[in-house]
């Protein structure tokens, strides 16, 4: 009943997913940790660029992130230099695109979660013999667990249901870029309907039982919290 | 360690602070001053929370910053009690404790746990998470945590500040058995001049950045050209023995250089050192000795000296024959009596508040 293309699919989406929420959460980190404490004026601007996803079309984040990561872009030029080849149309090229497309995804709930820990807290770690690392570890991530949770669940999910950037980055090539999202417009435009509603049925049921599980998780952290 | 010595200059919008001093490294010594006049912040850049560039600070032989150096925080030996507890909120109150403890070198470990728990009476709170404590109780565990690193220096910064009056009673008893009980030199923040009264054994007077004074509370507190004279709360801290106790009356007999007062109750056995305070809007001055009056303690005394607190009140400066007390007077009166520099007086005391 399943075929095996919707399966490779759908295994290459995880994995897409998997690897940029790992890359997210380690690049998102120190990016929010900045613009919760901060005090430059820097950060609106960052603030903005780092929100641009969220209104820009796909397509245009799409665009420029095929030129920049082409051989004339300055980051094919880095990636030739390195011997990498360019990024567009490979499994390589769609991580960096999805970082940057679901960057505020993380960004943000992790922001917010960094900002509501009181600030004194860590003078209080600091006079307690902990180091600047201890502090982060045995204060911050376990007072800013929800947010972190918020940003992996959110950034997973935001990747898993990307489209656009992808078909301008990744192309459509089977087990390499082919996403979920591809396939099912290739099963669609290929008037496929009955293999287009089993993975639109799966996406529909992934991100429906997703963002439950994550606003039931917050209503029950918030309520310890009180 | 004998002595702690500390020079910082700093400066913020709007304010600037200036100290070079010397403190003793035993005992209490409060930093007392008004709000805004940098005793927090002295208190920061002591704990290495905030950074001056060109500080010096040295506790005993040991440098913690000078030109070359900066000892960040976490390596400072010191304890330190903020206002608000800041006990960490998803740590319970024995995980609160055993943070800093398990972080400290078990060879450094000069104060035990128990030791600090039984102390400050927070025993049956072990269990329970910082959100379930009253103010009294967060402000105990805090300075609990703050012990069991044993800091070889506590810096508490108006652990009273936050909480009412009834709180405050309750927390300072412990204080006063921490003062007993350790041989942790403190420096305590505070803007309350009860508190110094109860607590110090030395007091750093600070206004507006800088340093206006330094010495024994009973000393500054008495003096005239210190605007700790001049408050509303003002009034001489006497250090006394307690001598008789008046089995009939139930009263008892504290005495101290230059003269003895008498007091309700029995707060200490004789031989004891109590700590009284005599206000200076409970003394009042009379030329001769008043024969047929209420009041128990009329003392000879001798005007050191006048100072203008308003437009209408003025304190006066007295001497017991040793001790030094206040009076709050009016300036009416000052020119009705004629009190001056050298003039024989009495003192009638209506009011004494024995502190411990």
């Amino acid at each position: 009943m399943f075929g095996a293309e919707n399966l490779s699919a759908i295994l290459l989406t995880i994995k897409l997913a998997s690897v940029v929420t790992v890359l997210l959460l380690l690049i998102a980190t120190p990016i929010a940790w900045w613009l919760a404490h901060t005090r430059s004026w820097l950060k609106p601007p960052v603030e903005a660029v780092v929100a641009l996803p969220i209104v820009l079309p796909p397509s245009v984040l799409g665009f420029y992130l095929l030129v920049a990561m082409g051989p004339n872009g300055p980051l094919g030029q880095v990636t030739l230099a390195l011997g990498l080849g360019t990024l567009p149309f490979t499994f390589t090229g769609l991580v960096v695109a999805s970082v940057f497309y679901s960057l505020p995804f993380v960004v943000q709930p992790l922001q917010n979660a960094f900002g509501a820990i009181t600030p004194g807290l860590l003078d209080a770690a600091a006079t307690l013999r902990a180091g600047p690392w201890d502090r982060f570890f045995s204060v911050v991530l376990p007072l800013a667990r929800p947010g972190f949770i918020t940003a992996a669940v959110l950034g997973f999910a935001h990747t898993v249901g990307e489209f656009g950037v992808v078909l301008m980055v990744g192309g459509n090539i089977p087990g390499q870029t082919r996403v979920v999202s591809v396939q099912i417009y290739d099963h669609v435009e290929a008037l496929e309907y009955g293999q287009a509603h089993e993975l639109a049925g799966i996406l529909l049921a992934f991100s429906f039982v997703t963002l439950l599980l994550l606003y039931a998780f917050n209503r029950r952290a918030t309520i310890l919290a009180r | 360690m004998t002595e702690i010595a500390a020079r910082f200059r700093q400066h913020y919008p709007g304010f600037g602070l200036e100290v070079d001093v010397h403190l003793p490294a035993r005992g209490v010594t409060a930093l007392f001053g008004p709000s805004g006049s940098g005793k927090t912040t002295l208190l920061r850049l002591i704990a290495g929370l905030e950074k001056s560039p060109d500080g010096l600070l040295t506790i005993g032989d040991d440098v913690w910053q000078d030109a070359q150096h900066f000892v960040p925080t976490h390596r400072r030996p010191l304890g330190y009690v903020f206002q608000d507890a800041r006990l960490f909120p998803h740590l319970d109150v024995r995980r609160n404790l055993e943070y800093g403890l398990r972080r400290i070198d078990p060879a450094a470990r000069r104060v035990a746990l128990d030791e600090v728990v039984d102390l400050l009476g927070i025993a049956p709170l072990m269990q329970r998470m910082p959100e379930r404590l009253s103010g009294g109780e967060s402000q105990r565990v805090a300075i609990a945590r703050a012990l069991a690193v044993s800091p070889r220096l506590l810096l508490m910064d108006e652990p009273l500040a936050a909480l009412d009056q009834a709180r405050k009673q309750e927390v300072l008893p412990y204080l006063e058995r921490l003062h007993d009980a350790l041989k942790i030199p403190v420096l305590y923040v505070s803007h309350a001049i009860d508190e110094v009264a109860r607590l110090a054994d030395h007091m750093l007077l600070l206004d507006g950045g800088r340093v206006l004074a330094q010495g024994a509370p009973a000393d500054l507190m008495t003096r005239l050209d210190l605007p700790l004279a001049l408050g509303d709360d003002t009034g001489a801290l006497i250090e006394a023995t307690v001598a008789r106790h008046d089995e009939a009356y139930q009263l008892t007999e504290v005495e101290f250089p230059g003269a003895h007062l008498l007091l309700p109750g029995r707060p200490a056995a004789i031989g004891h050192r109590v700590r009284v305070r005599v206000l200076a809007r409970d003394v009042s001055i009379t030329l001769t000795a008043a024969a047929q009056t209420s009041i128990l303690n009329i003392l000879p005394a001798t005007v050191t000296g006048v100072a203008a607190v308003s437009a209408s009140q003025n304190v006066v400066a007295l001497d017991l024959g040793g001790t030094a007390i206040l009076a709050r007077v009016t300036r009416k009166s000052v020119d009705a009596l004629g009190l001056r520099s050298g003039l024989g007086v009495f003192a009638q005391i209506k009011g004494i508040a024995i502190l411990k």
